[in-house]
């Protein structure tokens, strides 16, 4: 298999997928979130790392946290930042898809930010733009959320420390979460101790155990001994095609309540990539209870994409002057 | 005209001939095949010294685009392709625009394969009318009109009762049925096998058991009312037991199966190669071993191309959103052979999937090669060596995953109705 997102140096050109990278490379962006995390809190919010780079925020599909994000994060390091929001309705087809991204390359962008409800879209488009352009996935339908996981990744690592140590349990829609399957994969690359996943069987994918997951259908079991709980958001619509039959259903079951959390380890720490639906997936005294770094991850969301994007744009040169 | 073909090894299957003769053609007929036939004064002379002579091939689904997506493929271009794969005769699915439900839409497509002159174009016809499964196709019309058999395309029947009755129709009109197993609902959500690529990459998954509850059906059918069936292009090992048993219980079964299929597997998808998306899904290397072992038994008779060529556009884009097909008429013979290199199958059993079996399913003489017999031929050189490039296909699809596989056996030469219709030189 190709993976086209390093360079011959083994260098970030793209960042679609966590899947083939090593562990020095999930490190080093972790290890530069670390010292970008700083600025957030100074009072001139701002590096000129990337200065005179044009980034274009490219979602075909609605987002406000990760567009936000992005873009705070792109301005941050001083980067020009454009955004587009393109309703998937009007461009559909592979043609038009292209034609906007030639267009819009042709106004000399740098980088482009993906987010498309098709798995494979930022691997498309990157297959597609010109040589000097890095494209960042952004999520792409049911297959990866690439800088969602680091920033999980980096949000464990603060609190948690040594990853082989840890048990880490992710709740909820697995089989159409590219949030889940890129944090499966990272935590694989980071020698976690165990990763479980617990849903009901219409949620998780026919072949879990091959990925060497340990699957749970009950929270008390699933739980139990766990250093780190993921919830995932449950779409809504997953009650339509039969996979469940009601929200509060699914809530007896798989809904993270503080009944539920105390099975696992009392320093547990409570994750969510968001935006969370109370009284579905989670309960509000869990979301905003003592356990839950969700508010966290956010605020690392943009340190950890600053990171993403000042590796992708080769800005490594100019890092010690930070 | 008068034509001789020296020196050549002469496979024919279905008298299990392996032999040095020369063949003697002579107004689009084979009049002998021995060493010597006096007073034959041959027009032109083939030499095919160190090739193989068998007869021309036949493929049992190939879509055309024409009538509806002649900015896609036509009739003319695409013969023009099956001749330069060696192909006589081919068989079009009823899913045409319009589709072939009428005896106007036979007559239009046998004009235009007349025209181009080069292969032998079957229709199938269609099972309901306009394929929507819920009206009875005037199926004696059909078949008047030339049918030679009919098939719902890709569009599978939903309703029982329908589909039982159609069975029922086609049975009392002796039509065999082509069947493409696959179930709706199961099918609907995904767009590659149901498995670890589906789960890695995040696409859709096909089950196994959309094929195989669509066939276990349809078995079940076919032993009530009767009826001869053929099914296209299966694509799981479980499909293969599934015949196997029925064909075991005597039921009047028969499959086909791509080449894609015997070749690649899920894993060919890689990182969304477009070219790979194709219906139905590569799926697991185990099922592609089970289809070789179920050509190998007889289970499956015959390898058909499964061609759909596709613009260059129709592949442009993310995964599940490009079309599925892969142009095939130019690869079928080299793929096939090289199951043969690979001691998957004789050479004899290849051949014969792809000449005497498929006339079998289809109650056509043609497939052999039989003093009195129309002269169709192909001829190819197992000494040969090339590099596969879509890019050169003479089909308008240059769909085609196999981008730079080493293939042997390139066609000579094609001769169809004793006259040469493609040549290398």
């Amino acid at each position: 298999m190709t993976n086209n997102q390093l360079t011959d140096k083994g260098q970030l050109r793209h960042f679609l997928t966590i899947e083939g990278l090593k562990k020095p490379l999930l490190t080093e962006i972790m290890d530069r979130a670390e010292q970008f995390s700083g600025i957030s809190t100074r009072h001139v919010k701002k590096v000129p790392l990337l200065r005179g780079k044009t980034i274009v925020n490219l979602f075909f599909e609605n987002s406000t946290r990760t567009r936000t994000t992005f873009e705070l994060a792109a301005k941050r390091l001083s980067a020009d930042v454009m955004n587009l929001n393109i309703s998937t309705s009007a461009t559909s087809k592979g043609e038009s898809l292209l034609d906007t991204l030639h267009n819009l390359e042709s106004m000399h962008t740098d980088m482009f930010v993906v987010r498309h409800n098709q798995s494979g879209a930022a691997e498309f488009i990157a297959q597609h733009v010109a040589p000097h352009v890095s494209v960042i996935n952004a999520g792409d339908g049911c297959h990866a959320h690439p800088t969602q996981a680091m920033l999980d990744m980096f949000t464990i690592r603060r609190h948690k420390g040594h990853f082989p140590d840890l048990r880490v349990a992710i709740i909820g829609d697995i089989l159409h979460s590219r949030v889940a399957r890129s944090q499966i994969q990272a935590l694989s690359i980071l020698g976690v101790g165990e990763i479980r996943v617990i849903g009901p069987k219409t949620l998780l994918p026919s072949d879990c155990e091959t990925l060497g997951l340990h699957v749970y259908h009950d929270l008390e079991s699933g739980l139990r001994d766990v250093d780190v709980v993921i919830t995932l958001r449950l779409q809504l619509e997953r009650m339509q095609g039969a996979l469940l039959p009601s929200s509060r259903e699914y809530f007896d079951c798989f809904g993270l309540t503080e009944e539920k959390l105390s099975f696992a380890k009392p320093d547990a720490i409570v994750m969510h990539p968001g935006p969370i639906n109370r009284g579905v997936e989670i309960a509000s005294a869990v979301a905003d209870g003592p356990q839950s770094v969700i508010l966290e991850q956010v605020t690392h969301g943009i340190a950890v994409r600053m990171a993403v994007m000042s590796m992708a744009l080769g800005a490594q040169s100019e890092l010690h002057e930070i | 005209m008068k034509l001789r073909i020296a020196n050549g090894r002469i496979i024919n299957p279905a008298s299990q001939l392996d032999s040095h003769h020369d063949i003697f053609i002579s107004d689009g007929k084979i009049v002998a095949i021995a060493d010597e036939l006096a007073g034959f004064d041959a027009d032109k002379t083939i030499d095919a010294s160190g090739q193989i002579v068998c007869p021309g091939l036949i493929d049992l689904c190939a879509r055309l685009r024409e009538p509806g997506q002649e900015h896609t493929a036509t009739i003319d271009s695409e013969t023009r392709a099956a001749v330069k794969g060696g192909i006589t005769s081919l068989c079009i699915p009823p899913d045409t625009a319009p589709v072939i439900d009428t005896p106007a839409v036979v007559e239009l497509i046998e004009d235009r394969a007349k025209k181009a002159g080069r292969a032998m174009v079957y229709t199938i016809g269609a099972l309901t009318q306009n394929l929507q499964g819920d009206l009875l196709s005037e199926m004696l019309a059909l078949k008047k009109a030339g049918c030679i058999g009919i098939s719902n395309g890709t569009r599978p029947i939903k309703n029982t009762l329908i589909l039982r009755r159609a069975m029922e129709y086609a049975a009392t009109l002796d039509l065999t049925i082509f069947i493409n197993a696959s179930d709706p609902w199961l099918q609907a959500q995904g767009c590659i096998h149901e498995g670890t690529v589906s789960t890695r990459l995040g696409l859709g998954g096909i089950p196994e058991a959309a094929e195989t509850i669509a066939i276990a059906r349809d078995l079940l059918l076919i032993e009530k009312t009767g009826v001869s069936a053929h099914f296209h292009n299966i694509s799981t090992g479980k499909a293969v037991d599934m015949i196997r048993d029925a064909q075991k219980k005597g039921l009047p079964v028969t499959a086909d199966v791509s080449p894609h299929h015997l070749h690649l597997s899920e894993h060919d998808i890689g990182n969304y190669d477009s070219l790979s998306h194709v219906l139905p899904p590569l799926r697991s290397t185990r099922d592609r071993d089970q289809l070789q072992q179920g050509l190998r038994d007889g289970v499956i008779s015959a390898i058909s191309s499964n061609h759909q060529p596709l613009d260059n556009d129709a592949k442009l884009g993310p995964f599940a959103e490009t079309m599925p097909g892969i142009s095939g008429l130019e690869t079928m013979l080299p793929l096939t052979m090289k199951l043969v290199d690979d001691e998957e199958l004789t050479l004899m059993q290849a051949i014969a999937s792809l000449t005497c079996q498929p006339a079998d399913i289809l109650g056509i003489d043609a497939g052999r090669l039989k003093v009195g017999g129309i002269a169709d031929l192909c001829i190819f050189d197992p000494n040969s060596h090339y590099e596969c490039n879509p890019k050169e296909f003479i089909s308008a699809g240059k769909n085609s995953p196999f981008t730079g596989w080493l293939f042997q056996n390139q066609v000579s030469h094609t001769i169809f109705n004793g006259k040469i219709v493609f040549s290398q030189e």
